[in-house]
């Protein structure tokens, strides 16, 4: 299971491309590929989204499913999705509730 | 210090109004990501794992209270209320915004700073000792010269596109504090049989994924040809180092391929053309440089204070901290107070805007208005009066950064590792932190004795593990971190390249090797005097294999 990450541009916050092209900031609300093509086509999406100046920088990463969520495999990305394990008061983690 | 004369308020002021420009240009879509990235990395800012990064520099580790006011500000307005205190004695704000960096970088050219070579491949900030201009066994202050080679590198045309970046430091003192044998062009200031001040230069030391201790060119490099033989140098390795290969592109590895004599040779040659033009250093301008960095009027007082006497006696703290955080200075009745940004199970480096405030409060107060920030990510009031210690100690306590622990286990650099660097492959900080907690009461730091632990989170080595008493390198190993141990490292006069002991530790069991290794340290260590690294250089490392790995390993 695959996603596409990347970073906001206007304030560097990490984002994943969500339904219908738009970019959401929770992994949970990711929109999965699986399959060569369908990621392709994603990143070609999100190649324009760098075009329209509203990302950087946009992979491709691995997910899995924990509990009925989606979680990335990675520790790298673990941390991107939540914010540095040395500050808990800092990051997506500090604000459980917002999109 | 040094104060902007009208070239720089003017240079920086026009750096600052071309970035406005070009974010305003990259968000308004005319400069796509490739073309905008190398002009944001100009000035310092960098895309991390979480936001961006804003690094800004801190020349020769030099600020004063208005300074590091405004770093407090801006940590305030427009960060998370924290800064990050780097080792090239920079400033690191890890959640600005792109949209503010403009209004954050005039903020800094009011006061006289900016973040210009902060990254790229130029010349970055020059370091010097932190205890520049105070210390007791220094020959001159380093400063000046830093000074001096800070203007002629400032947006030097023909080092603007260098094959990597490159690095120097500088120190006024035989004790190298600046850690000058690793770094691209290390000066170490010196003085001839005439008395004639002048410069030990080495060339070629380095971390990174390869690393290695400087070669000296030079025993004694007369003042006046300081820019012209740096000149040289950078000459000599713009055209000859490669450029085919980021992992080969530094002054090192030409070093090392090229052979030390060859290379040489070339120098010589290049600074042959040039000695005599417009970079001999005329001696009215230096002297005009160094009447910047003139020492604060101290009064010479008695060597001993009663009041810090006394004060020891009754509280086992403050006696910890006298013992730790002082640095002999150079006018009796003074010395240098390192407060430790390493509190106990702490980030290393990391100030609040209400710390930075507080250290802009006592340096106007008792420092004479200096601040240092070491490489070794602590801060330090160099001109302090011995009888304001019991004062100045109370005042950190509550804001703090009272540890006593400069120079001691506990005193680690961490880079920052992958809870926030792009790079990295391991986590830096946690580590740190686990052992500050594991060796951080006062009697066991007290008893290990002097002990520096450096920690990187890749092979980068911005937390200079290669030179760590014990380096911790961390990877990742089957998508698991894993962590690389080094010993007999050290970034002193006597350098050396720390020795991988042997297989790595996973992050769970890391924190048990090292105490494995203190206790070998302390178990054979032939007394109180003989420094874990003392001992290390003496047995060798079969002793610490064999308690990490057991018999044959």
């Amino acid at each position: 299971m695959k996603v596409i990450t990347a970073n906001r541009l206007l304030d560097g916050e990490v984002v994943w491309l969500g339904d219908g092209g738009t970019w959401v900031e929770r992994v949970a609300r990711a929109a999965v590929f699986d399959g060569k093509d369908a990621v392709a086509a994603a990143l070609q999406v999100a190649d324009q989204a760098v075009a329209d100046q509203k990302i950087v920088g946009p992979y491709e990463m691995d997910v899995t499913e924990e509990d009925g969520r989606l979680v990335p495999v990675r520790l790298r990305e673990r941390i991107r999705a939540t914010g540095p394990t040395t500050h808990p008061d800092l990051g997506k983690q500090a604000h459980p509730v917002s999109i | 210090m040094y104060r902007y004369d009208e070239f720089d308020h003017s240079f920086v002021n026009q750096r600052t109004e071309q970035f406005k420009d070009q974010v305003r240009r990259r968000l308004a879509g005319e400069l796509s990501e490739d073309e905008f990235k190398p002009l944001r990395l100009m000035n310092g800012l960098y895309l991390q794992l979480h936001a961006y990064m804003l690094r800004v520099a801190i020349p020769y580790g030099t600020l004063n209270s208005r300074q590091m006011r405004k770093l407090a500000h801006i940590a305030r307005t427009y960060d998370r209320s924290y800064g990050h205190f780097t080792t090239r004695q920079n400033i690191q704000f890890n959640w600005p915004k792109l949209e503010d960096t403009p209004a954050i970088l005039e903020e800094l050219a009011e006061v006289e700073m900016h973040a210009i070579q902060t990254s790229g491949n130029c010349i970055r900030n020059v370091t010097a000792d932190h205890f520049a201009g105070a210390a007791a066994d220094e020959i001159a202050d380093p400063r000046p010269y830093a000074e001096i080679l800070r203007q002629w590198s400032s947006l030097h045309p023909e080092f603007s596109f260098l094959p990597r970046k490159f690095k120097i430091a500088i120190t006024g003192a035989p004790n190298d504090r600046a850690a000058v044998q690793v770094h691209d062009i290390g000066l170490q200031l010196a003085r001839n049989e005439a008395g004639e001040i002048g410069f030990v230069v080495y060339v070629g030391g380095g971390l990174g994924r390869t690393p290695m201790i400087g070669r000296k060119v030079r025993d004694f490099l007369p003042e006046e040809d300081l820019l012209a033989y740096s000149e040289a140098i950078l000459r000599v390795y713009n055209r000859y180092g490669r450029r085919d290969n980021k992992y080969k592109a530094r002054i090192k590895i030409l070093v090392h391929e090229t052979g030390l004599d060859e290379l040489k040779a070339d120098i010589e040659a290049e600074f042959e053309k040039i000695r005599h033009g417009v970079l001999r250093l005329p001696d009215e301008e230096v002297r005009r440089i160094e009447a910047y960095f003139a020492p604060p009027p101290l009064e010479v007082l008695a060597p001993v204070s009663d009041k810090v006497e006394a004060r020891t006696a009754a509280d086992p703290a403050f006696a910890q901290f006298i013992a730790h955080n002082l640095n002999p200075h150079r006018v009796p009745g003074h010395t240098s107070v390192t407060l430790s940004m390493k509190p106990i199970g702490g980030i290393p480096g990391d100030a609040s805007d209400v710390q930075m405030d507080v250290i802009a409060d006592l340096a106007a107060t008792y420092g004479h208005d200096e601040i240092r920030i070491s490489h070794e990510q602590n801060v330090i009031l160099p001109h302090v009066k011995l009888d304001d210690l019991p004062a100045l100690f109370d005042r950190l306590v509550a804001a703090g950064i009272a540890e006593g622990n400069a120079g001691l286990i506990t005193d680690i650099i961490a880079c920052p590792g992958m809870d926030y660097c792009a790079l990295a492959t391991a986590r830096s900080i946690p580590v740190a932190q686990r052992i500050s907690d594991r060796f951080g009461t006062p009697d066991r730091q007290a008893e290990i004795g002097e002990l520096k632990i450096k920690i990187s989170g890749c092979i980068n080595a911005c937390g200079h593990h290669h030179v760590g008493h014990i380096g911790i390198l961390g990877l990742e190993k089957k998508g698991e971190e894993f962590y690389q141990i080094t010993l007999g490292g050290s970034a002193n006069e006597n350098a050396s390249i720390g020795e991988i002991v042997g297989r790595g530790f996973s992050s769970d069991d890391v924190v048990d090797a090292i105490e494995t290794l203190v206790d070998t340290y302390l178990g054979l260590r032939v007394g109180r005097e003989e420094t874990f690294l003392d001992a290390y250089r003496r047995v060798g490392d079969a002793p610490f294999k064999e308690a990490l790995y057991g018999t044959g390993a």
